[in-house]
């Protein structure tokens, strides 16, 4: 099995220096890349079928054509995305820490791609490691030649820049992070215009999560059929973890379509001796539930759909038969009531009230008729009521639990208490 | 008043950004490693030397959880209360801490050693619990691990 993402890591000590990176096969596509046009760069990634793997899942290709091209454009950015904060998800933070020329390589070609002159890596507060790695490997890459001014001695010029953030989710939001980046508060901003043709400090911009930007190496090196081989259903690998009662959580990269039972069962070893699967989020807090009869279902963009759900970062959190849901249900509210910026007042509002009746039923204090508010706000804050999609990513979880765990909402507030506690 | 060597750390970022004010943010940071939070004081200072208004400069400076405006004691203890570390052990951990500190969220030791916060998903979820220590991460944590973490920190 091919493992574009994680080889160099497989091989070496991580992180993995400029000399090993170099020696199995790095910065190789910058070499070719420098004598493609821009456009056959941004064609190749676009019949790649690529598509983001941040959470979103918008194709990667489609996102880059509405960047505008030609000599009219001088100034353009490219950011990466590393505000890894979706609750239950830490796969960017080992590409981060393990393999940072990877990451840099891949941001080369896609503002090589965009023609962009200055990128930024927007990194969370939090991974300090990372921080330091990240530095450490663009001193190294303005060093070898492959950032700066005439980047191996082409006419082509890449600035780049490590930007720590300071803390809130709202960051990660593709909006909300250009706002941070210009100093100004994580909200987010209206659309249109987009970010591609009004971005970053007016200009065109393109935002790309860590795990997106490390593929493009891979499909520059060895084609669009060579990466639509690696998946099983859809095209490329993707980094899966689990976290919860497993007896060994963790992160692996797989193929995409690699089925969520061969994920739990085989790579995280099965449910930990005494503990029973009752339900999963497959791709971080804000997607919604999975249970028992979906662990065939493929782990890719499509398949999940089918179910309800989606593939989001795909680190999947698992829910036991000993933890209780709704006390599960309110931790999430909780986190998302507080990461709420306050811009749009559906959610601002809304995503308090949803903590508040959660912590009302889980404390055996509800009554039946807060399951109706709870379903109202469902609907209210999903797509299409708010600015952003931090309140419909909130709900997700939260419609599913209401559906599937319907019973265990009733019985906390049948028998006044918590059947867990 | 900004020291010379805070200055001199905050033109280092200038370069960085096109504008001024986007250089806000590492200003803070600047200033908070070295005088452990932000005053009132302070950011007036901030804001004059990068040319925004004091209440400019406070909007984001209170947005962001990070930034302290109130002060904080010589160590600060992040501790992850999002889902994984919840399913995992998170609420132990923190009946633990605040019963052998004496405090809750948002308050500091009165000997000014540590000051408890909750903070979002650590990135860690494999091996969780987890909490943060200044710039330290520690994970696969149970009470008794945490005793023995506290004492490094003086």
């Amino acid at each position: 099995m091919e493992k574009p993402l994680t080889k160099n890591i497989e091989a070496f000590e991580t992180p993995v220096s400029l000399k090993n990176y170099e020696k199995n096969g790095g910065y190789q596509a910058v070499k070719k890349a420098i004598k493609m046009k821009p456009q056959e760069i941004q064609r190749l990634v676009n019949d790649s079928t690529l598509k983001g793997r941040g959470g979103a899942g918008f194709p990667t290709g489609l996102k880059w054509s509405f960047v505008p091209m030609g000599e009219e454009f001088p100034n353009k950015y490219l950011v990466c995305n590393a505000d890894e904060m979706e609750p239950g998800t830490f796969k960017d933070r080992f590409l981060l820490e393990g393999d940072p020329h990877l990451l840099i390589e891949g941001m080369i070609l896609s503002a090589y791609a965009i023609q962009a002159d200055k990128a930024y890596i927007f990194l969370r507060w939090a991974y300090k490691l990372a921080a330091e790695i990240i530095n450490k490997a663009i001193q190294e890459a303005y060093t070898a030649g492959y950032l700066g001014k005439n980047i191996l001695n082409s006419n082509y010029s890449l600035d780049l820049t490590l930007h720590t953030s300071v803390g809130r989710y709202m960051c990660g939001e593709e909006t909300g992070l250009l706002n941070a980046l210009e100093g100004k508060r994580a909200t987010p901003r209206s659309k249109p215009p987009y970010p591609q043709t009004s971005g970053l400090f007016g200009l065109p911009t393109i935002v790309n999560n860590v795990e997106t930007l490390c593929c493009i190496p891979g499909i520059v090196n060895n084609g669009v059929d060579w990466f639509k081989s690696l998946g099983l259903s859809e095209g490329g690998t993707k980094l899966f973890g689990v976290s919860g009662r497993v007896k060994k959580p963790g992160l692996w990269e797989l193929p995409i379509g690699t089925s969520l039972r061969e994920i739990i069962e085989g790579y995280a070893g099965g449910m930990q001796d005494g503990y029973k699967f009752k339900g999963a989020l497959p791709g971080g807090a804000s997607t919604d539930f999975l249970i028992e009869e979906h662990l065939d279902s493929k782990m890719d963009y499509s398949s999940l759909q089918q179910f309800g759900s989606r593939l989001g970062t795909g680190t999947v959190i698992i829910l036991d038969d000993k933890t209780c849901p709704v006390g599960l249900l309110h931790n999430l509210e909780h986190f998302f009531a507080q990461e709420s910026c306050g811009w749009c007042t559906p959610c601002r509002e809304g995503l308090p009230w949803t903590e508040k009746l959660l912590k009302a039923i889980d404390n055996g204090e509800g009554r039946m008729e807060d399951l109706d508010l709870l379903e109202m706000h469902c609907k209210r804050l999903g797509p299409g009521y708010t600015f952003c999609a931090l309140a419909p990513g909130a709900v997700e979880p939260l419609q599913s639990a209401l559906k599937y765990f319907h019973n265990d909402f009733e019985e906390h507030i049948n028998k006044k208490i918590c059947p867990w506690r | 008043m900004l020291t010379e060597e805070e200055k001199k750390e905050i033109d280092e970022h200038l370069d960085e950004y096109p504008t001024k004010r986007a250089a806000c943010i590492e200003a803070l940071k600047v200033v908070q490693r070295k005088r452990r939070w932000i005053s009132d004081e302070s950011l007036n200072d901030i804001a004059a030397y990068l040319e925004m208004t004091p209440d400019e400069l406070d909007g984001v400076a209170t947005f962001y959880n990070l930034v302290f405006r109130k002060p904080v004691g010589r160590h600060v203890i992040l501790i992850c209360d999002s889902i994984s570390c919840w399913i995992l052990g998170y609420p132990g951990l923190y009946e633990h801490l605040r019963t052998k500190l004496g405090i809750s969220f948002g308050e500091t030791t009165k000997d000014d050693r540590f000051t408890l916060l909750p903070i979002p998903c650590l990135g860690t979820c494999d091996r969780a619990p987890a909490l943060m220590i200044d710039d330290d991460l520690h994970r696969d944590l149970n009470p008794d691990k945490i005793d023995e973490l506290l004492n490094s920190y003086q």
